[in-house]
């Protein structure tokens, strides 16, 4: 029997990796994003822990390889649903961590429930590649291909199904496997019926089990608390759970920045929410303009009372309330772009009438696009781009988006949107207001960084800023401010009772008017901001304010480690909730999993003491290669996935083509290094894969900045096989160094390939959370710099001679 | 003999639970004491931020008083006076004592005052309300939780409370004008009719953040002439820049 199953393989892969997205998906869904991260790539350490099992029963497992092998696969099948439908029963509030002590063991038994299915699934593989040791490059080819195509293949099934239910199919593709498994290794007729059996309960799942347990605090929750207030419909697609809500009794009014002084209350809406959360609204056109007074009454109305701008730009449409604004203000021709097709379909189609055919009127024309690719793309220019709050004020004051890179929050984003400004044209961001200042006093000094790239002298002249005590807008002319246009600034401001913050001139007795803050925080930042001391004051900035760039895309992280000790200080006084989540729990599951990791590593290796190999592999040199190509791997792709999301404009396209690029050609490269290694020797194919990675990972960083711009234009459909040609060399060396080394494993001491296999795995875990780390504080480029030196450094830990140290 | 030993036994149980309810209820009675004691301290400590010295004693004798244990689920009495806000079902939260504290303090009310409270919730917040004025008036839209907090509310002895469960967003037109208003379920911006019921002279507080974390509260004042203004309140001991600017 030396064939190995390697359709088997490559299917459990496939399943393990689009399980691993549809978590995320799902707990997205019924908790906070950044809590699915936090237990996924915890859950993941199941790989690590698959590891150390092994180890210590590999000699009993593999005596009984076929059964161990099959019922692996069944269980993870079985598991993965089984597990997600028990993990979301646990009432885990993350908002109550600080108080409630039952909350981190709630946490805890979510994230064991969720590495059991990993665990398996690592098993089945462990168990292979220990099995047919001979067969490693071929086994890891299987691995990666699957897993490959299962990145690819989650994307387009989430387009089709919901979440729910691809849940039901991963776990009936997964038990598959094991029934593939039957047939692969010819096993009895009697197995393939019982696995056949164990599948039944995955086949007749109960519909109301797949229905998802949303959190009672996320805003949809809240909402359908109100009497009579349902949901009408829901869409799903992989960017999102769309869930549509009418509230005929008590109508939703959402106005966010409404002036104080404002008497006009917004028509009946309807509010969609993505993923539980975010609302935007639908606005209801009863074909009378003067319900439409209160749009006038918001701080992004300002821009419309300086010049009057007739081309509109609204980035991030969602349900058009922007592009209503627009068209009251008397626009004549309005480009919406969102991101979201199931968005712009649910107002071109159920909700047509009730919108008034809002984004079918004539001049308004709507483009399914991702915000920075159609400004790079497009040669337009307008008299105002208008980007809308797109994020809800509630995930953003908490500091949950910290996580989140957002290319449309950047010093280069920001000239992209100048450039398409016609002549005295303005550029308008709104954002919610925090205390103390965060969004609008980073957003002010990414302006003035970006005016003076832009060849500007006197940045301070082009720029203004009020703010309500909602929200604050940002208006960045294209030329400088004429007195005029300061008049009506002042005027607009006064009529609202909305606070000038700054505008070229602005006495330091205007400002803190209406809305009143123990001090004029954002005039004086504003000043600071433009002067030249504009570097120490952030540098002094209790919250990081630092300008984020296409390299270290993070806009929405604040937290600065000075500030923990005072707001812990702080913590039953109300001080909580200045801090910024998003980075700490991005900290705490780097220290949690470094901790799991090490224990796990640990663990088997004091248990293996007695038995190591005698090989010239040693147990460190293990440690050391398994782990830096783990961290190296994952590096490279997280990074490729960043530089990628802005040359295909799109974050989905971008992870499904990145991913499958990376996997599949590594794949190709593991395969191919089996039959080189074969003719010219392990350390040969090493050195070769190593320096063509350094190679093109080189080129990548060199040519990148350059060749993207240049082929920003370029139509959709040619850009992904240009992505997928750009990442393939690179990814088909990176597949070789993992095969190469196991091969050498197998020969000198098999005992250690399980634990070679848990370290990579935890390795990998480690990887993805460290990159994002280091990419806030460093920069993309220095993830993939850091990804070729640990290259190096398995390369230099490779032992040179069969047999020599 | 039996019988006798049996009543005997009955009447000593009874009296032993009703120590013990006896003891329970001084028990609570500390810990509320200590929950006032340890709100004054971090007032002192706040004092350069929120502008005072002490919050208004009478506040204080009303955080003192009102039994915070009745307004949380029985599962969460032992938590009742920790200085936290709690879950109290319906996806809503009874808020933290020490905000409770501040806004009511900012409303600064005058016995005869009339106040409007937009989300009753478990109606701790009324009940501390109806401790210093005459008459309280409260909207809940959730209508089991409004139905709740109303029995609770009449159970423990509020008449000045009036509850009513409904939008909250048109005030409470036959009541109004108020001399205060608290908001403490916004919608996406506050509902320019509450605006119009507050009397001039009148303050409004809203709360802004999450369900379980205060931000800020938001203070509007209208003036004698109607002129509105509003104030932002970080309720914590913080300076957001630092000292050299």
């Amino acid at each position: 029997m030396n064939r190995f199953p390697r359709f088997s393989i490559a299917l459990v892969s496939a399943v393990a990796l689009g399980y691993e997205i549809l978590l995320i998906r799902l707990f997205s869904i019924i908790q906070w994003h950044h809590f699915a991260y936090m237990i996924i790539s915890l859950a993941l350490l199941g790989y690590g822990a698959s590891g150390a099992f092994l180890c210590v029963l590999r000699e009993r497992l593999l005596a009984r390889f076929q059964a161990a092998y099959i019922a692996s696969l069944l269980l993870f099948g079985l598991s993965a649903v089984a597990c997600f439908l028990i993990a979301q029963q646990v009432p885990f509030n993350p908002e109550e961590m600080l108080w409630d002590p039952a909350q981190p063991l709630r946490l805890l038994a979510v994230y064991l429930l969720l590495s059991l299915p990993f665990f398996f699934a690592a098993n089945a593989i462990g168990l292979a590649l220990s099995r047919f040791r001979r067969r490693v490059a071929g086994i890891y080819a299987a691995d990666l291909f699957g897993a490959g195509l299962g990145s690819v293949a989650i994307v387009g099934l989430l387009f089709v199904v919901f979440p729910g239910r691809a849940l039901q199919l991963l776990g009936i593709l997964g038990t598959g496997a094991a029934a593939l498994a039957c047939w692969e290794l010819r096993v009895r007729r009697a197995w393939g019926l019982l696995v056949l059996g164990a599948m039944l309960p995955l086949l007749l799942l109960p519909a109301d089990w797949r229905g998802l347990a949303i959190s009672p605090y996320k805003g949809l929750s809240q909402m359908l608390r109100i009497d009579g207030a349902r949901i009408v419909e829901q869409r799903s697609s992989p960017l999102g759970l769309l869930s549509v809500v009418e509230s005929p009794r008590v109508p939703l009014r959402h106005a966010p920045g409404l002036s104080l002084k404002a008497t006009a209350e917004p028509p009946p809406q309807v509010g969609v929410f993505t993923d539980g959360d975010g609302m935007t609204v639908l606005t209801r056109d009863s074909g009378r303009r003067e319900r439409f007074g209160y749009l006038d009454q918001l701080t992004s109305a300002l821009p419309y009372h300086l010049g009057g701008p007739k081309r509109v730009l609204v980035l991030g449409a969602g349900g058009g309330a922007e592009v209503l604004q627009a068209l009251y203000h008397g626009a004549e021709q309005v480009d919406a772009v969102e991101l979201n097709p199931q968005m712009v379909d649910l107002v071109k189609g159920r909700y047509r009438e009730f919108t008034g055919d809002l984004y079918g009127r004539p001049g308004v024309k709507v483009h399914v696009a991702e915000a920075r690719g159609f400004v790079a793309a497009t040669k337009q220019r307008y008299d105002l781009v208008q980007l809308a709050l797109v994020d809800a004020f509630g995930a953003s004051s908490a500091g949950l988006h910290a996580l989140n890179e957002s290319y449309l929050y950047t010093v280069e984003a920001l000239q992209e949107y100048l450039r398409h400004l016609a002549p005295d044209g303005y550029l308008a961001i709104s954002r919610w207001v925090k205390l103390p200042p965060r969004d609008s006093l980073k957003l002010f000094g990414m302006a003035v960084q970006a005016l003076r790239n832009l060849g500007v002298e006197d940045p301070g002249r082009r720029l203004a800023l009020i703010r309500g005590w909602q929200t604050s807008t940002l208006v960045i002319k294209n030329g400088e401010f004429s007195a005029g246009e300061l008049t009506d600034l002042r005027r607009f401001c006064r009529e609202r009772a909305f606070d000038s913050a700054y505008y070229p001139g602005m006495a330091g007795e205007e400002a803190n008017r209406y809305n009143r803050l123990r001090q004029p925080y954002f005039f004086t930042a504003a000043r600071a901001l433009l002067g030249e001391s504009g570097d120490e004051y952030r540098r002094r900035y209790k919250f990081n304010i630092e300008p984020a760039t296409d390299d270290r895309p993070y806009f929405f992280h604040f937290f600065k480690w000075e500030l923990l000790p005072e707001i812990w200080a702080l913590r039953g006084r109300g001080g909580f909730p200045l801090l910024e989540w998003g980075y700490l729990i991005l900290v705490a599951t780097l220290a949690q999993a470094v901790l799991v990791s090490l224990v796990l590593i640990l663990l088997p290796l004091t248990l293996l003491r007695s038995r190591a190999g005698n090989g010239s592999f040693s147990r460190r040199r293990v440690f050391i290669y398994f782990g830096a190509i783990g961290l190296a791997f994952l590096f490279l792709e997280i990074a490729f996935i960043q530089k990628f999301i802005l040359f295909l404009s799109h974050p989905l396209y971008a992870v499904a083509v990145v991913l499958s690029s990376f996997l599949i050609f590594a794949g190709l490269g593991s395969a191919w290094s089996g039959r080189l290694a074969a003719a010219r020797g392990d350390r040969v194919v090493l050195g070769l894969a190593v320096g063509a990675i350094a190679l093109f990972g080189g080129l990548f960083l060199l040519l990148l900045p350059v060749v993207i711009p240049m082929l920003a234009s370029l139509p959709d459909p040619v850009k992904v096989p240009v992505a997928v040609l750009s990442i393939g060399p690179l990814a088909f060396f990176m597949g070789m160094p993992f095969p190469t080394a196991l091969a050498r494993l197998g020969d000198e001491s098999p005992g250690l390939i399980p634990w070679a296999w848990g370290v990579n795995g935890c390795a990998s875990v480690i990887s993805s959370v460290l990159a994002t780390l280091l990419a806030i504080h460093l920069g993309f480029s220095l993830v993939v710099l850091a990804a070729l030196a640990l290259y190096g450094v398995a390369f230099a830990v490779f032992p040179g001679r069969r047999g020599g140290a | 003999m039996g019988r006798l030993f049996r009543l005997v036994a009955l009447a000593g149980l009874m009296a032993l639970l009703a120590a013990g309810r006896g003891w329970a209820g001084d028990a609570y009675g500390q810990e509320r004491r200590y929950m006032v004691r340890l709100i004054e301290a971090d007032v002192r400590d706040t004092r350069r931020y929120i502008g005072k010295e002490a919050l208004d004693p009478r506040v204080m004798a009303a955080l003192g008083r009102v039994p915070r244990h009745e307004f949380v689920p029985p599962s969460l009495r032992t938590a009742a006076y920790e200085n936290r806000p709690l879950p109290i079902g319906h996806g809503q939260t009874i808020s933290q004592p020490y905000i409770v504290a501040l806004m009511t303090d900012l409303l600064g009310l005058k016995p005869g005052d009339r106040v409007l409270e937009i989300g009753t919730g478990s109606g701790y917040q009324a009940a501390i309300l109806a401790e210093l004025v005459d008459q309280v008036f409260t909207i809940e839209i959730i209508g089991p939780l409004g139905r709740e907090a109303g029995e609770r509310l009449r159970r423990l002895g509020y008449p000045k409370i009036e509850t009513r469960i409904g939008d909250g967003y048109y005030g409470w037109e036959e009541a109004a004008p108020f001399d205060a208003i608290v908001v403490t379920a916004a919608a996406g911006h506050i509902p320019p009719p509450l605006i119009a019921q507050l009397r001039p002279g009148g303050r409004m507080v809203i709360p802004v953040g999450s369900r379980f974390m205060t931000q800020q509260l938001l203070l509007v004042e209208k003036d004698a002439r109607g002129e509105l203004t509003s104030r932002q309140i970080l309720p914590v001991r913080f300076v957001p820049l630092t000292g050299a600017h």
